[in-house]
């Protein structure tokens, strides 16, 4: 696969995900993350994946956000296979079409807010303005703050800022709200569902809140580093009108 | 290893080091560098001290020499009487031209006389390499001076011709030794030791006194001093005893040739001791702190925990101090063996020049001890501000994470108004100037490694102006003749016949001594023809500064030693003729880098001595293809005493300074790329160390490794670039400070760097400064994007 420059087709899935499985060392020491985990995922959804510690949902989000390889198995994204893509394909791969937000926030303490959505507009094909992402969670007056001037809630919002100022296609959010009081959270949720609806982004969420499906377009569950449960939520409720 | 041997954090301590072992390794072998150079230098000044102290007190090396032309023997009695005298021997010493064969050079050299009974002499005895001294009574045979012993493959046995005073003698050599008057054995008014083309021997007073025709009489006293005897005090009685048959004036160990080198080395080696190993130790300890303190920040939880668990502030700061003191064990260990090794090599290369019957490069304890404690000392300071740091953590405050960096403030912040600066760029930039106090200190280490460069190539230009001067320069003549004694000027006609000369100049040289004020030096007084062409004194554009009628021109560091300057009036003491006192004007000090001069005009010398119109010896321009038939005359010429050949002596200095400042200058530059490798690579790990996460988190963004080696190496490069610059000057300035401080009677350093060697130090510290960085990049290149997001700072 020489480029991963796809282009969205109809109802086509974004994600294709076959018998994928990842094994981390070998002989007996060797850990089975996953084991041959099967799903579709359809463009726009927002979906929630929850599971316990271990159960293999963030090595299932790092494969498909292009952080890890598979042992076996095949994810394409729009059709085409990231799995033999090489390592500068997979690096183009997450400039253009994949936004993280991690649990630990990850901004570079040396920018400024402006700056640490700026760094990622920069290299981005289409990207919004980083005013604009900053305005979209709510965070304009503090454009010019340094994250250690920022509580953890801000930090975040600036992380979701710096996701979604690309006009990415897909939302990759490993725990965002694990360090956030239950209030901020809610705030950090609902900037990711207005950025869901506002640009059509396939998000990913994981969780282990089991309310936060709740909001969900589908909530897939994993254990055992095999998908127990795949399931579409009919109505999804705002996430104003989440708590725990 | 059992766990109650080696407690648990002993095995952290043992683990960390294995982890961290590429910085650990840098740091050592800084330590290890400033260490040998302890050890090795060091020792090797102690033992080379040591050394010739113990020769010269074994040997009775004299304390004074009293040159005069002819007095007879029984003076000896009184000089022997003069209060303060241990002991005196007298003897003749005449020079000697040997004949060996072959077209090339004839060599030259002196030849003491030895008590005719066959017994050591009082003073300045011999110490017996090979076979045994002149059977008493004998006149026909001679000990050999091991150099040029060995340059010639004499041993005993062997016959030897030879021209003594213009009478040609056939000798058998009875054995070969080593004189403590000739551990450097050098020609007079030669630049460095020609063992092929210098010899002494040694034959009892007999045959040298009827050759010479000093039958019942002697031309040198060799004195020893009582202990605590007042030297000037002895030497002026000397002087005053002697006056009546010629004398020139006693001197002393500073004005005798071979010790002045032996002293000159010994001060120069004492000057590096000083100089070179703090540099080294400064560096790893600054090291050692930027690592010490990077891994306090990283492991504030675990020292929490442990301080939780109960563990003492003590025990904390203990086990820090633990890592940091493997590291200088380490560097002594390593800077131990490297140090008796090179110690081990210098003292080979200093045997090959200096002739000691004994110079063992002593392992001295005291050494040890003291760059041991240097070592562990610099270390320990470098760990003590993080491990203060540490140890002061409550449990509460370091089960807390850190705050993020606090870019806000300060100068960094400002950049935001900056828009066309990348954000890159940006983030280069703010932690610059949000730690600058280890950007400073890293680019001081850089600055260090860059001035020792500096140095090194210093040396190199150094010595090519040194040469220049002297050789191409000043002295410009194929050939110098020294005469038996003085010789009407119609020698210099007989001269000038000879086969192949093509230009020529007298000269005539006589012990003089300087006085200006409360100065007083002994050196030789000069007369030369009106205007010089082959030996000269130069200004600055190379121009002849030539003696005016009345006036004296007197090399910069002679005048430097009196403490005069042109314009001032000297008093120089003649020895000769009518002994006059002469007062002289200097009219200028022209700078010479190799050896010194007082020039006044030979005219003037003569009419003040009062002997007529002569001279001893004179300078000369030959035809190459006629050298050999000019030697072939030169050799039998009975008014011959000595030759001393330019190709030759600018040849055998540059062999000797190859070899020595070659290996000085590898020493240097070796010395100057492990600092700036230790340096670089410690500060580009740490940096790296400290920002894996955002770099990582970068990576996952979408940039390249190129983009993120970019934030991580540009902040060594400008420091870097930032840090040549400085680095360059200070090299200067040390090679400066090393200027004045290797003035030695012999030779000075001149003060000249060229811009070759700016650049090839600027060079070698920009490779050595990305051969670091090539080695971390490929830690970047390996860096694990997955693991290090999930983890929290």
């Amino acid at each position: 696969m020489a480029s991963l420059d796809a282009e969205p087709d109809g109802a086509a899935p974004t994600y294709q995900v076959r018998d994928l499985s990842r094994v981390y060392g070998d002989g007996p020491a060797a850990v089975h993350a996953l084991r041959g985990v099967d799903i579709d995922v359809p463009e726009g959804e927002l979906i929630v994946v929850l599971g316990a510690s271990g159960s293999g949902k963030s090595t299932f989000l790092n494969i498909i956000g292009g952080l890890d390889r598979a042992t076996a198995g095949t994810v394409r994204f729009r059709g085409q296979d990231l799995h033999d893509a090489s390592d500068a394909a997979l690096t183009r791969y997450r400039r253009d079409h994949v936004g993280f937000v991690f649990q630990f926030y990850n901004l570079m303490p040396s920018l400024t807010a402006r700056e640490n959505v700026a760094l990622v507009t920069e290299i981005a094909r289409n990207p919004m303005d980083p005013a604009e992402a900053l305005e979209l969670v709510g965070l304009g007056p503090r454009i010019d703050h340094f994250p250690a001037q920022l509580s953890g809630g801000e930090q975040q919002r600036v992380a979701i800022a710096r996701a979604i100022a690309k006009r990415p296609d897909v939302m990759m959010c490993d725990e965002p709200t694990g360090a956030l009081d239950s209030k901020t959270g809610v705030r950090v949720l609902e900037a990711l569902q207005n950025v869901n609806r506002e640009l059509g982004a396939t998000t990913f969420l994981i969780t282990h809140n089991v309310s936060v499906g709740w909001m969900a377009d589908r909530v897939i569950e994993f254990a055992d580093g095999a998908v127990r449960e795949n399931r579409v939520n009919a109505n999804p409720v705002p996430a104003s009108e989440l708590s725990w | 290893m059992s766990a109650r041997i080696l407690g648990v954090l002993d095995r952290k301590v043992l683990r960390d080091l294995w982890r961290m072992r590429g910085q650990v390794i840098a740091i050592a072998l800084v330590a290890a560098a400033g260490v040998s150079l302890q050890v090795s230098m060091g020792g090797l000044t102690v033992s080379l001290s040591e050394t010739r102290a113990a020769y010269y007190e074994r040997y009775r090396f004299a304390d004074l020499w009293a040159p005069v032309v002819r007095a007879p023997l029984p003076l000896a009695m009184e000089l022997r009487a003069i209060d303060g005298v241990a002991s005196v021997e007298t003897r003749i010493t005449a020079p000697v031209l040997f004949e060996l064969g072959g077209e090339g050079p004839p060599p030259s050299g002196f030849v003491h006389s030895l008590p005719q009974d066959g017994s050591q002499p009082a003073v300045n005895a011999l110490h017996l390499a090979e076979g045994r001294l002149p059977a008493p009574g004998s006149s026909d045979e001679v000990v050999v001076l091991d150099s040029f012993a060995s340059a010639h493959g004499l041993h005993p046995g062997d016959s030897l011709t030879l021209t003594l005073a213009g009478r040609r003698e056939n000798v058998t050599i009875s054995g070969v030794v080593l004189s403590p008057e000739w551990i450097y054995a050098i020609a007079p008014g030669q630049l460095a030791p020609d063992p092929a083309l210098f010899g002494v021997i040694w034959m009892n007073e007999a045959g040298v006194a009827a050759a010479t025709g000093m039958s019942g009489a002697f031309n040198e006293a060799v004195v020893r001093l009582m202990r605590g005897a007042s030297e000037p005090a002895v030497r002026a009685a000397l002087d005053q005893a002697l006056a009546p048959y010629g004398a020139a004036g006693a001197y002393g160990r500073r004005e005798q040739v071979s010790d002045a080198f032996v002293s000159a080395e010994i001060d120069q080696m004492r000057t590096m001791t000083r100089m070179m190993p703090p540099i080294f130790l400064i560096v790893a300890a600054f090291l050692v702190n930027i690592v010490v303190s990077r891994m306090v920040a990283v492991e504030r939880e675990q020292i929490g925990l442990l301080r939780a668990f109960g563990y003492t502030p003590l025990q904390i700061a203990g086990h820090y101090l633990k890592f940091a003191s493997v590291i200088a064990l380490l560097g002594l260990a390593a800077g131990a063996a490297l140090g008796a090794w090179l110690g081990d090599a210098m003292a080979g290369m200093l045997a090959d020049y200096y002739h000691f019957p004994f110079l063992l490069f002593g392992l001295d304890p005291g050494g040890y001890a003291l760059a041991g404690a240097l070592a562990l000392g610099a270390v320990m300071l470098g760990a003590a501000g993080a491990v203060r740091r540490a140890s002061r953590l409550t449990p509460a405050d370091a089960m807390r994470p850190p705050a993020p960096a606090d870019y806000s403030r300060g100068l960094g912040a400002r950049l935001i108004a900056f828009r066309q600066i990348d954000h890159q760029s940006r983030m280069v930039l703010r932690q610059l100037l949000r730690f600058p106090l280890r950007a400073g200190l890293t680019g001081a280490g850089l600055t260090a490694s860059a001035a020792l460069l500096v140095c090194a190539f210093y040396f190199a230009d150094a010595v090519e102006v040194m040469v220049e001067e002297y050789f191409t320069l000043a002295n410009r003549q194929d050939l110098s003749v020294h005469l038996a004694d003085q010789r009407a000027m119609g020698a210099l006609d007989a001269l000038t016949a000879r086969p192949g000369v093509m230009e020529i100049e007298p000269f005539r040289a006589e012990p003089v001594r300087l006085r200006f004020g409360h100065h007083e030096i002994l050196t030789a007084l000069t007369g030369v023809v009106d205007d010089p062409r082959l030996a000269r004194l130069t200004g600055k554009r190379g121009e002849t500064i030539a003696p005016v009628p009345g006036g004296l021109v007197l090399s910069r560091d002679l005048a430097d030693r009196l403490g005069a300057g042109a314009g001032d009036t000297v008093l120089a003491a003649l020895t000769r003729g009518a002994r006059p006192e002469l007062e002289l004007q200097v009219i200028a000090t022209p700078q010479t880098w190799v050896g010194s001069g007082a020039q006044m005009r030979l005219d003037d010398l003569n009419r003040a001595l009062g002997e007529g119109d002569v001279i001893n010896g004179a300078v000369l321009r030959m035809d190459a293809r006629e050298a050999g038939a000019l030697y072939a005359e030169l050799k039998d010429a009975p008014a011959v005493a000595g030759m001393q050949f330019n190709a030759e002596a600018r040849a055998t200095f540059r062999e000797i300074m190859d070899e020595t400042m070659g290996t000085v200058i590898g020493a240097f530059i070796l010395f100057a790329c492990v600092i700036a490798l230790g340096v670089a690579y410690n500060a580009v790990r740490v940096s790296m160390a400290e920002r894996e996460r955002e770099l990582a988190s970068l990576r996952v963004l979408g940039f390249s490794r190129g983009d993120v080696s970019y934030i991580l190496l540009a902040e060594a490069a400008l420091i870097t670039l930032a840090a040549l610059p400085v680095g360059l000057l200070a090299g200067a300035g040390l090679a400066w400070t090393l200027s004045l401080s290797m003035d030695s009677d012999v030779f000075r350093l001149p003060f000249m760097i060229s811009p070759a060697s700016y650049g090839y130090a600027g060079l070698i510290l920009i490779m050595s400064v990305v051969l670091s960085g090539a080695l971390v990049r490929r830690r970047i290149d390996r860096l694990d994007m997955v693991k290090v997001l999930k983890t929290r700072e």
